[in-house]
């Protein structure tokens, strides 16, 4: 029987649909068997950060309603095959899916597949009310911005009175340099603030941007800094622990050595 | 200021100005006042358990009476405005 992750946020671009398909990738990586599921109806996107847009016949709603078999609608990824991809429909209405045909979906693929992951669109309307209707566990994306972290406040609480147990944290887009010159919440910062159990961090990186162009997730590419964060936090969630990692800032030689001498670091 | 405490701030050390304990700080108020989630009913039972408390020891102008939640300099204040119109001196 396997787990259901739901990836949220409240605030939209935060980075979870990044979060949710290097995790995947990552979790396939470790030889689980893998589902994700693009709940953003009208926004399909999930589909183009794996590179799987061409492959798509069926989606979540043709599944839920019987259009077609779920199995139909699963699309295997071919450089790791015991990963895929449930996609979003991308003409249909928004609210083309209910909680229960989502918990019943979920249900389902949990009998057949080690993980679950659910990438959940922003806000905390249907599609939100949709995305953790079947989860057990959720995994709350912020980045150290006032705005987001306002909304990953809000959507711990929302999680709490839903009932998906201890929601964890990842920080993305942290910027190591800007958190030195105190121009950037640092982890601890952020952590004094939400009351919530830290999962991982992940730094800003252009690496993520190469990736998502190629549609090929950075957790492949064994140099990439981000990669490493997310391979870490594929490891947590099956259960080892493994520390965070030290995020190295992009050295700057005149600045920094200014810097240091200057802060007397 | 002076150039080294002009460059020692440029350069960030822990300070109060530097940018993110000023998100930080706003960032802990708004939470505060987000977090109360006080609903219009729980609102509107303060105001009736307000009124009988208070009703005991003065006369008061219940239609002019007001109650709120209002976000100040460091922290979340809850505003009664009670128009008194008269004290019982009975009792
Ligand atoms: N760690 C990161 N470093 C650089 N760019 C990032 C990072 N995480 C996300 N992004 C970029 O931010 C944008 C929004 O990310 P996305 O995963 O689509 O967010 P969401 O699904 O929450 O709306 C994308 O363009 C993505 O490439
Ligand atoms: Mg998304």
């Amino acid at each position: 029987m396997g787990k259901v992750i739901v990836i949220t946020s409240g605030k939209g671009g935060v980075g979870k649909t990044t979060t949710t398909a290097n995790i995947g990738t990552a979790l396939a990586m470790l030889d689980k068997k893998v589902v994700m599921v693009d709940t953003d109806i009208g926004l399909r996107n999930l589909d183009v950060v794996l590179g799987l847009e061409n492959r798509i016949v069926y989606d979540i709603v043709d599944a839920v309603r019987g259009n077609c078999r779920l199995n139909q609608a699963l699309i295997k990824d071919k450089r790791f095959g015991n990963m895929y991809l449930l996609p979003a429909a991308q003409t249909k209405d928004k609210t083309a899916v209910t909680e229960e045909q989502m918990v019943e979906l979920c249900d389902k693929l949990k009998d057949e597949f080690d993980f679950v992951i659910i990438d959940c669109p922003a806000g905390i309307e249907h599609g939100f009310r949709n995305a953790i209707a079947g989860a057990e566990e959720a995994i709350v994306v912020t980045t150290p911005e006032v705005s987001a972290v306002r909304d990953a406040d809000r959507i711990i609480g929302l999680l709490e009175a839903a009932e998906v147990r201890s929601p964890r944290l990842i920080i993305n887009r942290i910027r190591t340099n800007m958190v030195q010159s105190g121009d950037m919440m640092s982890v601890d910062d952020i952590l004094s603030i939400l009351a919530v159990e830290l999962l991982g961090i992940v730094p800003d990186d252009d690496a993520i941007i190469i990736s998502t162009n190629r549609g090929e997730p950075t957790v492949m590419d064994d140099a990439s800094q981000p990669g490493q964060a997310y391979r870490n936090i594929a490891r947590r969630l099956c259960g080892e622990e493994v520390p965070l990692m030290t995020l190295t800032a992009k050295k700057n030689s005149f600045f920094s050595r200014l810097k240091s001498l200057f802060s007397g670091e | 200021m002076g150039i080294v405490s002009f460059l020692t701030r440029f350069f960030g050390k822990d300070d109060e100005l530097s940018s993110k304990n000023v998100a930080k700080e706003r960032l802990r108020l708004v939470l505060v006042h987000d977090r109360l989630d006080i609903s219009e009913k729980i609102m509107e039972n303060l105001r009736e358990d307000l009124i009988a408390t208070i009703g005991k020891y003065m006369e008061i102008d219940q239609s002019a009476l007001e109650v709120s939640l209002s976000r100040e300099e460091d922290g979340v204040a809850l505003l009664a405005n009670i128009p008194i119109m008269n004290v019982r001196r009975t009792s």
